[in-house]
């Protein structure tokens, strides 16, 4: 099961060259900044762009090879496009309905009353397309891409056009479709925020090139990579929900890491959840702190140093297996002779789950 | 006020008019639709040759007609042979002077309307499973519609007005090839003013009647947004 790509193209400065074998399953999110490629990649892999030499094979089905191509409206492709791009010649309804009529019977899995409702779009139903705000209308897009019953979902930044309120709306819906649908999504962003509560796999891309491929929790804490310099670096782990405090009103989250306690969520025992630490979040002690108002406390090692900037480092700790990483400032690391191999404490003074 | 001639005319014209629009559309959405999308980088010379008719004499166009519609010419001659009659002053050869007379009329409407629909559209329809074909109707003619409607009425208004290739083709025979604009010339000719006032003032109504509704049809397009 994997998308097989393989293409060069010249556009007057700008080449991509890209061999590249990326997952059929969950997300796998295209990062990158803007103009390295990544949104020429996915209108190769739609066939929306026909590059001269290139290959494009997904599971069994070859979209492109050697003289073979085929079109898009053949590839049983859906794609979100970063402006929503609704019909405006059609209602609300009759846009989401569009890909929906033109999937065989049999495929007709996800219906158009399905995606109304896990996009929130009954209210919407009768409003002309040109009176919805931007937030409403990339809703019904990807309503509209869902209820096309695709193979594989293609999503060019959906959201970067938006605000920040409709940004916070969508994200978890986008959340939502990852766990309840099992269509493999590609998800082209340039924003670290969106990527590491989205993504699984991560694929690099720098000036047409893929700089490093591989899963979200060890490509957002490779010091190496942008990812991990960024000043909102985090790192990811995943959890389930183990029990609740009542008198304290708190949940505590069970990981790898080790039992994380959180403000009360309403969320169902055994509910699987993804936690994101802010590298600037976690501070390192020698010894296990008693008097401190910090709760989540881990042993930890620590694997990499790396300076991030002129008064700070990035330290990778790997807490019984899994990558963490922590901003700390020169100062602390040289006081505290912080060096590789040594037995410390993380103390993460936010955890947000997602 | 209209002799029994003259509503013949009146109403040849009017069929002339239909037929002609009716044979533009068809034939004219595709060739707009490949003006609109080709980059081939002769293109140009097929948008002057649809352009021609605005600019050469109607009677330039008619003599050209003329030549091959002749019986001595291998259209004329294959065409005799088919139909039985020749095709030079028929209402056939009129409908075919027409066409080439009110091409640009139609072509040009309709290929700013399908540039204006842009390729957006029509790559959301591909991802959506919409063959070409599909796409052109289900989302481009409906976009595109304020261009069908400006060219059905531009088409149909400009060959209401024809006069030179009607004269040079189709000659005047009362209702087979004799349309109201040479009527009008044949009552002025022959001092028949209250008819020539009466077909006139039909074609200046008819005429005006149109171009209104073309323009309250496409009223956002002709503001300058400041």
């Amino acid at each position: 099961m994997s998308l097989e790509l393989k293409f060069k193209l010249a556009y007057g400065d700008f080449n991509l060259d890209i061999e590249q074998t990326l997952s059929s399953t969950g997300v796998t999110a295209l990062y990158g900044p803007s103009g390295s490629g990544k949104t020429s990649v996915l209108r190769a892999i739609a066939g929306l762009d026909k590059l001269a030499s290139g290959s494009v094979k997904f599971n069994q089905h070859i979209w492109q090879h050697g003289l073979t191509f085929l079109p898009t409206h053949q590839r049983a492709l859906a794609y979100v496009f970063q402006e929503p791009s609704l019909f405006e010649h059609l209602s609300v309804k009759a846009n989401v309905e569009y890909g929906f009529k033109r999937v065989p019977p049999k495929q007709q899995l996800i219906t158009p009353n399905y995606a109304i409702e896990a996009l929130g779009l009954s209210g919407l139903l009768g409003r002309d397309t040109q009176t919805l705000s931007g937030g409403e209308k990339q809703r019904v897009a990807i309503a509209r891409a869902l209820c096309s019953n695709p193979i594989l979902l293609l999503m060019d930044e959906p959201l970067s056009a938006l605000d920040n309120t409709s940004k916070a709306e969508i994200l978890p819906m986008l959340v939502a479709l990852r766990d309840d649908f099992a269509i493999p999504i590609i998800y082209v962003s340039h924003s670290l925020n969106e990527v590491s509560r989205l993504a699984d796999h991560l694929v690099l891309m720098n000036q047409g090139l893929v700089v490093a491929s591989g899963d979200i929790q060890s490509m957002l804490t490779q010091l190496d990579l942008s990812l991990a310099q960024d000043a909102d670096a985090e790192s990811l782990i995943d959890a389930v929900v183990e029990s609740h405090d009542e008198p304290f009103e708190l949940t505590y989250l069970d990981s790898p890491v080790g039992r994380f306690s959180v403000l009360k969520r309403p969320l169902a025992i055994g509910e699987k959840v993804r936690l994101l630490i802010p590298a600037r979040d976690v501070s390192i002690t020698r010894e296990k702190q008693q008097d401190t108002s910090i709760l989540n406390i881990f042993p930890a090692t620590i694997e990499q140093i790396e300076s991030a900037g002129t008064a700070q480092v990035t330290v990778r700790l790997s807490a019984n297996g899994l990558p963490l990483l922590a901003r700390l400032t020169k100062k602390s690391s040289s006081l505290m002779n912080l060096a590789v191999g040594d037995s410390v404490y993380l103390q993460a003074k936010s955890v947000a789950i997602l | 006020m209209f002799s029994e001639s003259d509503i013949a005319a009146l109403l040849l014209t009017l069929k002339l008019a239909g037929i002609s629009t009716m044979v533009l559309i068809l034939f004219g959405t595709p060739l707009a639709w490949w003006l609109a999308k080709s980059t081939w980088r002769f293109k140009f010379l097929i948008e002057a040759l649809v352009a021609l008719p605005l600019v050469l004499p109607p009677t330039v166009l008619g003599f050209y007609l003329l030549v091959v519609f002749s019986p001595q010419s291998i259209i004329g001659q294959l065409f005799e042979s088919l139909v039985g009659q020749p095709l030079a002053f028929s209402f056939t050869g009129l409908v075919i002077g027409s066409v080439i007379y009110s091409l640009p009329f139609v072509i040009q409407p309709l290929q700013n309307a399908f540039i204006a629909v842009g390729r957006r559209p029509v790559e959301v329809a591909a991802t959506l499973r919409a063959s070409p074909f599909d796409r052109f109707v289900s989302v481009v003619v409906p976009l595109a519609k304020p261009g069908f409607m400006s060219a059905s009425v531009l088409g149909f208004a400009h060959t209401l007005g024809e006069f030179g290739v009607v004269l040079m083709i189709g000659g005047n025979i009362p209702g087979e090839t004799q349309v109201a604009s040479i009527a009008i010339y044949e009552h002025v000719e022959s001092m028949q003013l209250t008819n020539a006032h009466g077909l006139s003032a039909a074609l200046l109504l008819v005429s005006f009647s149109l171009l209104v509704l073309v323009y309250a049809a496409n009223p956002k397009a002709r503001v300058l947004r400041l």
